[in-house]
């Protein structure tokens, strides 16, 4: 690992760094503002940005914000898994399944398509019923396997993942099978109704969103509870001895990190207005964690970056290839001649080998990993999911 | 009785012992060699994964789309090369072609798995434990969409050359087909079994899957003897591709991915890290699969699968027979 990833920065750049200094000491001091303004800025600069070329031949605004939208999903998701694994240091491989629960909450709570039921809840008491169902659904699968060590949690959390879109798949007479449920209802706000043909709104709600709950995410982490989640993830005998409860501690990152993705299920359903198992595969479980290591675990803005880059590149850089270097865009003499939407995911898996191979602490390190790394020189060096299995006695089971 | 000759009859008592039970509750023949090809197929994929994870602790997502890759080569060699289209007859001829199908793929997908891991795996044996995770799941969307680019997106016929005949069996017919198929996948495992505990590389394997550091200052080419464990874990994962397509008759790009998942089941289930233990979780899983459909709900045999993952793990954490090739999980 290299020792020079968390050098002084910019020793020699006088004016700079100072202003840049008292910028983040600024924002350090004031961190919830500056989530709020720093999204607000994001917010209105990303939508004006798609206007200039070259972002404007990839396609229309509408469009991108529409795209924005759907990546605000996966940063939430992003931000809830990273205190799973990033936090906590509990890997988990079937993060999707809460998203589904999110999702079908709100589907059974406000659709008229379905065969048993037709209820009509509003949209926004229905976020937070669906973060807690999915929360509660967190508890009920941490209960009673949280007690297994590393990866194996990590197999039962897989097994979870299939488990749970296999149900909503199979209880055909509840949640309509393989159709999945149709024409859930759209949010309204005070009297104004989303449309499908504006995406804008669902924007403006994302952003908020997502910016709420960074906000809840950074107190957590300073809080009591986040400095026990990286006492258990560091070394969990250790924060047990400190008299970390390490039980609960556990229990709630899961509840945590799951009401998070109960969120993001709200919010697909709504927009979407169609809820389907297939929506929720093993593949999102994937590319969520992905999101998560490649933006660099337990950093929250890298992590927020990481799954809005992530979902960039995935759908809407890979669909869009051919017309940038096609005769319209940049009209490269080779490059336009491929079909580049056949290879859209052998680009993909390409793209995740070689940034991990590049950076494999992924884009924005926490500070916190980033001085791990400084310090200690053996092998073990990173395994963030625990404390290095050669030299912990064993757990006994 | 000598305490030898009880360690040898023991295991062959418990197993015959289990085929009966699990004939008599798959309910004939049909189903029970349906469940037993299934159960080779599973076996021989969780056998990778199983040496993997023992030797360098990595969940190589991309072991399931190997097999389907190595499904795809035999496929090919037996239609481009052989240009074989139908049934051959000659039972000569016949074991001439499985060899000519079997021993390239398996050379052929070793040396795959051993080229992934030099350049997917090995350059992050030192980064933190997520990163080859990923690379892993990036190396299997690449073998994923190679094929699918390759050979389209609808399901490939595999020529069918073994005659379709069958002999009565307890009430059942047994194709030839399937029996054969079995014995590869057992003479494989025995083979692999043997290698592992007996050769001087299999004790390479077994003792930088205890204690990598040691094992080097023992002199143990670490490199070598990771790149060795890839190699056989792809030929293995190449033999349950070949079989397959001979027994499915068609394979498909997503083949892999399902497959994939149950066979890792099978090898957390069977205790990760032990040999034993995969090919046991292989059959466990597969006789899940075949029962629940016997039974009317195989749109629940996933869940059934899972289900049975799950409590196993929470009552018994390392699996059925775990922690005989090191303590690492």
């Amino acid at each position: 690992m290299t020792a020079r990833a968390g050098a002084a920065p910019g020793t020699n750049r006088g004016g700079f760094r100072a202003m840049r200094d008292r910028v983040s000491a600024l924002a350090a001091g004031h961190r919830s503002t500056t989530i709020i303004v720093g999204w607000i800025i994001v917010a209105t600069a990303l939508p004006l940005l798609m206007l200039l070329p070259p972002f404007s031949t990839f396609q229309n605004q509408k469009l991108w914000i529409d795209g924005f939208a759907n990546a605000g999903v996966f940063i939430l998701l992003a931000l809830g898994l990273n205190m799973v694994v990033g936090f906590a240091g509990l890997l988990d491989l079937g993060y999707a399944a809460f998203y589904a629960i999110g999702a079908y909450t709100y589907a059974l709570a406000a659709s008229p398509t379905l065969p048993w039921i037709s209820l009509h809840v509003p949209f926004w008491p229905m976020l937070l019923v669906g973060a807690a169902v999915a929360a509660m659904f967190g508890i009920l699968l941490g209960a009673p396997t949280l007690r297994l060590r590393g990866d194996y949690l990590a197999i039962v959390t897989l097994g979870f993942g299939e488990i749970v879109p296999a149900v909503f798949l199979n209880a055909d007479k509840i949640t309509n099978g393989t159709n999945g449920i149709g024409g859930v209802y759209k949010p309204d706000l005070l009297g104004y109704q989303f449309t499908l043909g504006n995406p804008l709104p669902y924007y403006i709600a994302m952003v908020a969103i997502i910016a709420v709950v960074m906000i809840f995410v950074y107190r957590l982490q300073d809080s009591r509870l986040g400095r026990a989640w990286m006492a258990v993830r560091e070394d969990e005998l250790a924060a047990a001895s400190s008299g970390v409860n390490t039980v609960t501690t556990k229990l709630l990152a899961f509840a945590l990190g799951a009401s998070t993705a109960g969120l993001a299920g709200v919010f697909t359903a709504a927009k979407l207005t169609l809820v389907s198992p297939d929506q929720f595969s093993f593949a999102v479980s994937f590319t969520i964690l992905a999101m998560v290591v490649l933006g660099g675990m337990g950093n929250v803005w890298g992590v927020a970056i990481g799954a809005f880059i992530l979902y960039t590149i995935q759908s809407v850089v890979l669909k869009q290839l051919n017309p940038f270097f096609g005769e319209k865009g940049l009209n490269v003499p080779f490059l336009k001649d491929i079909d580049f939407v056949q290879y859209q995911f052998l680009l993909y898996g390409l793209a995740l080998v070689l940034m991990m191979l590049l950076r494999p602490e992924g884009l924005f390190p926490s500070s916190r990993r980033k001085r791990e790394l400084h310090t200690e020189q053996d092998e073990n060096v990173g395994d963030e999911l625990g404390p290095d299995p050669s030299s912990t006695p064993m757990e006994q089971t | 009785m000598r305490p030898d000759v009880v360690r040898v009859i023991r295991p062959i008592l418990i197993v015959a012992v289990s085929l009966v039970v699990a004939w008599f509750l798959l309910g004939g023949t049909q189903q029970f060699m349906n469940f037993l090809t299934l159960g080779a197929i599973y076996a021989l994929i969780a056998l990778g994964y199983t040496m993997v994870y023992g030797i360098v602790e990595l969940i190589n997502f991309a072991h399931g789309d190997l097999f389907m890759f190595g499904a795809f080569v035999a496929m090919w060699i037996l239609t481009v090369p052989l240009g074989m289209t139908g049934a051959v007859d000659d039972p000569i001829r016949l074991i001439v072609i499985l060899v000519v199908v079997m021993l390239p793929t398996m050379i052929f997908m070793g040396l795959l798995g051993t080229f992934i891991e030099r350049f997917a795996y090995r350059p992050l044996r030192h980064a933190p434990r997520l990163a080859p995770l990923i690379t892993a799941i990036g190396v299997s969307f690449i073998l994923q969409n190679v094929i699918y680019v390759l050979f389209g997106p609808s399901p490939v016929t595999v020529p069918q050359v073994f005659p379709l005949t069958r002999f009565d069996f307890l009430g059942g017919k047994v194709s030839y087909l399937s029996l054969f198929m079995v014995g590869v996948a057992i003479f494989l495992m025995i083979a692999l079994q043997l290698f592992v505990s007996r050769t001087r590389l299999g004790r390479a394997m077994r003792s930088t899957a205890q204690d990598r550091e040691a094992a080097e200052l023992m002199g143990v080419d670490i490199n070598q003897t990771i790149a060795i464990t890839f190699f056989l874990a792809a030929a293995l994962a190449g033999a349950g591709g070949t079989i397959q397509g001979l027994y499915f008759g068609s394979v498909q790009f997503n083949l892999g991915f399902y497959v994939g998942l149950k066979a890792f089941t099978a090898a957390v289930l069977g205790g990760i890290g032990n040999t034993t233990g995969a090919a046991l979780g292989g059959f466990i899983i597969a006789f899940i699969e075949v029962l629940a459909t016997q039974l009317g709900y195989s749109r629940w045999s996933e869940v059934a699968v899972f289900s049975v993952l799950i409590l196993v793990l929470v009552f018994r954490p390392s699996g059925i027979l775990g922690q005989q090739l090191g303590e690492r999980a």
